[in-house]
């Protein structure tokens, strides 16, 4: 309370002096901070209102990053820094497109920065693709980080044989958490509903599929060494799927090499099961595209029809793959889709084309923009499509701001009042601010310190709330 | 010749907020070094190279630099775990390293780190960042 009573005189002070230029940030992940800690280093009299549509902060460093990465999260220590700023003020619990249109932001601040990311998964778009135990990576990736839309996932874990469509890094780790060992991933801030899903999970084989070959993975080699690492688990590569790769190793650059040389090493060690119910097997196979799913008169999944692919041109890298007449039968009770992410459209007036808002440097391009209305911008997934690591939407981010600043030297129209106008247009009750963040995060750490966890994540977010807001008369 | 310095923790800012710091305790000797970026330079006294994106714990790729050759053979060659990072790294060259995993020391008096494109990129253009 003293923190906001102190803030709240500071704001005072220096809309007296001078004019407060009001900027709202949509999306507090990695693009947002970013953004925000930006155009707080640089712009006079700025004050920022980071709003998010769940309670809780962070986007996809909270439940995207693996649990058992906990290391990669640190970027966390950073933005609760920015966060604690005096003219930086989280807004949690409100959703763009339902609680408050895009117009009403424009209207009452100088500048809107769009960084809500890409919440929905791809389709590959073939038959059957509804089938029961069709799983998208990206919903169970959320499942066992604790995203509460994702409670209800409806996953069977009891087929020997499953199988991934997708050779990314979230494929991988999709494969690494089915086949960690169950006492490592209690150490982790997984969920426990995750937890005991996962004990009673009966997958043994679990399939890699990619479209092409081992030449185009898109899997990073630190990824893959800790799935060739894993214990009690045996990689079983394809006799055929190396043909030719040992020639290429010498020409390729570094990344590409090192990683290649990894999938060699592993292909040549060979499958030495001395005794095959011990391990999990995890096998990765190439050049094989699905065509439709194959379910049984319940419509549960029971496999994959594959076409066979073979790849045309001679530079690995612009290498296409077309489908041949063969095919294959892949028989598994369990499917996982990650084939990438997509964005949604949040608001009826924002533009939106394949998947991304179309902008030039992070500026949107919008046909009907009004002189009334704030300027409007885009970073991070949504404004450059779904590809990158934090790096890439950090760097995003940062060349988002700078036109930001510079843009906002110039502002022509009256004052705006920012966030107080936009607490008189919805319900204010709902909102969960920096504080309340502190105390779901401080409950979190002590439910999880009985069961030796970093933490355990309140997934419902009626729960996030009522902890948000019940513990004001304790603190004050 | 390596000085045990306790408590030290030099942050050279940045226009971008990264900063580099000595955590308390580090091993470490004074020296000079150079970092060379678009719009000038800074020196940084002593410690390790630390940006703040993961602390030091191989995570990311914030803190790639390029290391001149004649200094490369002074560090302690790069680890599996840190070359598998920097596979990731964009601009990627022979002489690139990560500089939290960097340990500063009398032999590398006078080093010129280079920051690589994509990093440099981040700063505001007409920023100088104060010589420390």
């Amino acid at each position: 309370m003293t923190l906001k009573v102190v803030k709240a005189v500071r704001r005072t002070i220096s809309s007296a002096c001078k004019k407060n230029l009001q900027v709202c940030i949509v999306g507090a992940g990695p693009a947002g901070f970013y953004a925000a800690m930006h155009l707080s280093k640089n712009v006079q009299n700025v004050n920022l209102d980071i709003i998010e549509k769940l309670p809780v902060p962070f986007g996809l460093i909270r439940y995207g990053v693996a649990p058992d990465h906990p290391e990669v999260k640190n970027v966390i220590n950073q933005f609760t820094k920015v966060a604690k700023q005096p003219n930086v003020n989280f807004y949690g619990n409100i959703s763009l497109g339902k609680d408050i249109h895009l117009r009403q932001l424009r209207e009452h601040y100088d500048a809107v920065l769009l960084t809500y990311g890409a919440e929905k998964d791809r389709l590959l778009g073939i038959e059957n693709e509804d089938a029961q135990n069709v799983i998208s990576a990206r919903n169970f990736v959320g499942w066992y980080n604790g995203h509460p839309s994702e409670q209800n996932l409806k996953i069977d874990l009891s087929s020997k044989t499953a199988a991934i469509l997708g050779q990314g890094n979230v494929a991988l780790d999709v494969a690494r958490i089915l086949y960690t060992p169950i006492d490592d991933l209690r150490k982790t801030d997984i969920t426990e509903c995750a937890l005991s899903s996962l004990a009673e999970s009966k997958v043994r084989e679990l399939y890699l599929v990619g479209r092409r070959g081992p030449l185009q993975v898109a899997f990073t080699i630190k990824e893959l060494r800790e799935q060739l690492n894993l214990k009690n688990c045996q990689t079983v590569w394809r006799e055929n799927d190396f043909d030719n790769i040992e020639d290429t190793v010498p020409h390729l650059p570094r990344p590409r090499k090192r990683l290649t040389e990894l999938m060699l090493k592993s292909f040549k060690q060979g499958n030495v099961l001395d005794d095959c119910s011990k391990y999990k097997i995890f096998k990765p196979i190439f050049f094989r595209s699905p065509k439709k799913f194959l379910i049984n008169t319940d419509k549960q999944v029971t496999g994959v029809l594959l076409a066979c692919n073979k790849l045309h041109g001679d530079n690995w890298v612009t290498q296409k793959c077309l489908a041949t007449d063969d095919t294959e039968i892949l028989n598994c009770g369990l499917v996982f889709r990650s084939i990438g992410y997509t964005s949604v459209q949040a608001d009826n007036e924002l533009s939106f084309d394949n998947g991304v808002v179309p902008n030039d440097k992070g500026c949107v391009l919008d046909d009907n923009s009004e002189d009334k209305l704030a300027k409007l911008y885009v970073a991070g997934w949504l404004g450059t499509g779904p590809v990158g690591v934090i790096l890439h939407t950090m760097g995003n981010a940062f060349q988002v701001a700078k036109v930001m600043c510079d843009d906002l030297k110039n502002v022509k129209h009256d004052k705006r009042d920012g966030f107080s106008a936009i607490s008189r247009i919805m319900n204010s009750d709902q909102i969960v601010d920096w504080n309340g963040w502190e105390r779901i995060n401080k409950y979190e750490i002590e439910q999880g310190q009985s069961k030796g966890k970093p933490r355990e994540k309140i997934c419902n977010v009626n729960k996030m709330i009522e902890v948000a807001k019940c513990n004001d008369m304790l603190i004050e | 010749m390596l000085h045990k310095i306790k408590n030290i923790n030099i942050q050279v800012q940045s226009a971008m907020g990264f900063e580099w710091l000595c955590p308390q305790g580090q091993v470490a000797s004074k020296c000079k070094i150079l970092f060379i970026q678009k719009m000038g330079w800074f020196t940084s006294m002593s410690g390790r190279i630390e940006p703040r994106a993961c602390e030091a714990s191989l995570a990311c790729t914030t803190c790639h630099v390029y290391i001149p050759h004649d200094y490369l053979d002074k560090l302690p060659p790069s680890e599996e775990k840190e070359d598998d990072l920097l596979d990731m790294a964009p601009f990627l060259k022979e002489n690139s390293r990560l500089g939290c995993q960097i340990v500063l020391t009398k032999e590398l008096e006078g080093i010129e780190i280079q920051l690589p494109q994509a990093t440099r990129n981040f700063y505001v253009d007409g920023h100088k960042p104060a010589p420390h």
